[in-house]
């Protein structure tokens, strides 16, 4: 199998940051807008480089969207960025309204995505984004997987004209991407050629994949592995093109069974190629306090999960 | 000052566009006429007098804009758009109509003048300040009108608009409080109380003008001193919901009621 090495671990957060203080640099109709929490989101270089392009909108999440709209109009692309909780639900009707309903060209950024934000608990996790976002019009998803893949993608959704909704978080994970792939939006990146079971991953689960792929390898399980990095649009000809050679899925996913990609995956299938699918996901529930490790274990995010459910799937073959 | 001929101007204009207000809104039984009806003078003031635009080149940059806030009383804006020129007057018997680019409530991307979309109430505010912000960046010089209803400055995010126009400066920004005192459940301060409004404006950091909204010479002059001022103003105009058609002049009722035949004809009488 394809052997994946973890350069270091690392926060797809600081990925964010990275590719930020990248776009201070080469692109100036960049700009940054943050709701009171620069540090979480490491912006801070961006802001030391370029003071005169952020915008400190203060605990005032509503108004960050609407100020992120209206930025657009001199053809500012404006980086709007806090914690996923407060990036999407909290301020669900004025990105509808303000953002995705006129096509404004504005990036949400959101940290602290899922379970893994941790001992805060349920009320700053949220596992219902992903759905949230993928049911707007008109809007992009994307869910990097490691702090090299988050920094590309940052950079990438700058030349992309349309809202973005780019989703990412807080603990340290392994940076194994190479650090030169160009991210390509709405592109699927196989990892790991098989040709038993299909394992569609993204966000933090892709390495977790890897892991779980490796362990089936011992067992003289061939799984084929794909890191869905762009959840809508969906990369609907490699999901097809993997699924119709193995026969089965695995989709993994750090979010709520509803409404995130297992269900777009699902829907691919179910209309044009029907196949057994297990979901490893949350199962229709809040989180709660804990390290993020914890919590992985015991929400079933994590690549013991993701074996177990190869496992359930192949008897459905 | 305003000329005679400027006042008479403005006050037909008004006139056109409360008929068209009344007809519009009859022709589709279905939108908001009252607090349209009651925009109608600060509208025909800003469109004919007041606003840098140029109806035939809506992509002009440098043009002032004009965000309606309080985005359900799209007749009131569709009726002096439609005059001015941006769209073809025919296009307003498709009012609410499906495939028509007149929406119940504003959608920019498709209507040629409407620099905002707007509907849910307290999101006009935010997106027109973001604008003005926009503007001071590109060092252009242009004004930001924002027409806010008075029930809408109940919403929270209002507010947060408001203390960002304040810490940025933006003097670019020239806000109206419709002040009809009624909204779709009665009586504004029954609802919920907002009095004394002034300070409130004042104390997140907005120069303050109260004003007649039905007044010409009031709106006009208020607007310069506005211009003249180093942060964002807030103009709260006193109206008459329903204005210029008797029945329904302060009558929360005629909110979101359309008017039927026999109410059109009466209404259209009056406003002859």
């Amino acid at each position: 199998m394809t052997k994946y090495v973890d350069q270091g671990k690392n926060d797809t957060r600081s990925g964010y940051g990275a590719g930020m203080t990248e776009l201070g640099r080469t692109n100036p109709k960049v700009v940054a807008l943050c709701a009171d929490l620069v540090g979480s989101l490491k912006i801070q270089p961006f802001i030391d480089e370029h003071p005169e392009r952020f915008f400190q909108v203060g605990i005032a999440e509503a108004n960050m969207m609407g100020i992120a709209a209206g930025l657009t109009i001199g053809g500012k692309i404006p980086f709007a960025s806090t914690f996923a909780n407060f990036a999407t639900g909290r301020v669900y009707d004025q990105i509808r309204q303000s953002i995705a309903y006129s096509g404004k060209n504005v990036k949400i950024c959101a940290s602290h995505a899922g379970i893994t934000l941790g001992e805060d608990g349920a009320t700053h996790q949220i596992l219902e984004d992903i759905g949230l976002m993928k049911m707007l019009p008109g809007m992009t998803v994307i869910n990097p997987c490691d702090y090299n893949q988050t920094k590309a993608a940052t950079i990438a959704i700058a030349e992309h004209q349309g809202p973005v909704y780019l989703r990412f978080g807080r603990p340290k994970v392994a940076n194994f991407t190479p650090v030169d792939q160009k991210f390509e939006i709405g592109k699927a990146l196989l990892l790991n050629e098989g040709t038993d079971v299909t394992i569609i991953a993204t966000g933090h689960l892709v390495w977790e994949a890897l892991i779980a792929a490796e362990n089936l390898e011992s067992e003289g399980i061939s799984a084929e592995v794909v890191n869905i990095h762009t959840i809508k649009p969906l990369d609907d000809a490699a999901v097809l093109k993997s699924v119709k050679k193995t026969g089965c899925v695995v989709t993994a996913e750090e979010h709520n069974y509803l409404g995130g990609l297992g269900e777009s995956i699902a829907r691919v299938l179910a209309t044009r190629h029907p196949a057994p699918q297990e979901f490893v996901a949350t199962q229709d529930t809040f989180g709660e306090s804990g390290t993020p490790s914890q919590l992985m274990e015991k929400y079933g995010l994590n690549n013991k999960a993701i074996y177990e459910a190869v496992h359930r799937v192949l008897k459905r073959k | 000052m305003l000329s005679k001929e400027k006042h008479e101007l403005l006050r037909v204009k008004a006139k056109d566009i409360r008929r068209e207000i009344v007809t519009m809104v009859h022709r589709a039984n279905s939108g908001h006429v009252g607090g349209s009806l009651g925009a109608a003078d600060i509208i025909s003031a800003l469109y004919y007098h007041v606003m840098r635009h140029d109806p035939k080149n809506p992509e002009w940059e440098d043009r002032d804009r004009f965000i309606l806030s309080k985005g359900h009383c799209t007749p009131v804006i569709y009726a002096a758009l439609a005059d001015c020129g941006y769209f073809p007057k025919e296009d307003l018997l498709e009012f609410r109509r499906p495939g028509s680019h007149l929406q119940g409530h504003p959608y920019q991307p498709k209507t040629p003048g409407i620099d905002a979309s707007t509907g849910t109430l307290g999101i006009g505010i935010s997106t027109g300040v973001g604008m003005a912000l926009g503007a001071k960046l590109k060092k252009q010089d242009h004004y930001y009108y924002i027409l806010c209803g008075d029930g809408e400055i109940q919403e929270g995010q209002v507010w947060e608009a408001a203390a960002f126009a304040n810490k940025y400066k933006l003097d670019n920004v020239i806000g109206f409080v419709d002040r009809n005192y009624l909204q779709t459940d009665g009586y504004s301060e029954k609802v919920m109380p907002m009095d004394p409004l002034a300070p409130k404006w004042e104390s997140f950091g907005w120069k303050v003008f109260e004003i007649d909204g039905h007044s010409f010479e009031e709106i006009i002059d208020t607007i310069e001193k506005a211009k003249k001022e180093k942060q964002p103003v807030m103009i709260i105009a006193n109206t008459t919901k329903g204005k210029g058609v008797s029945f329904m002049e302060g009558e929360a009722e005629w909110h979101g009621k359309p008017p039927g035949k026999e109410d059109f004809e009466k209404a259209m009488l009056e406003l002859e």
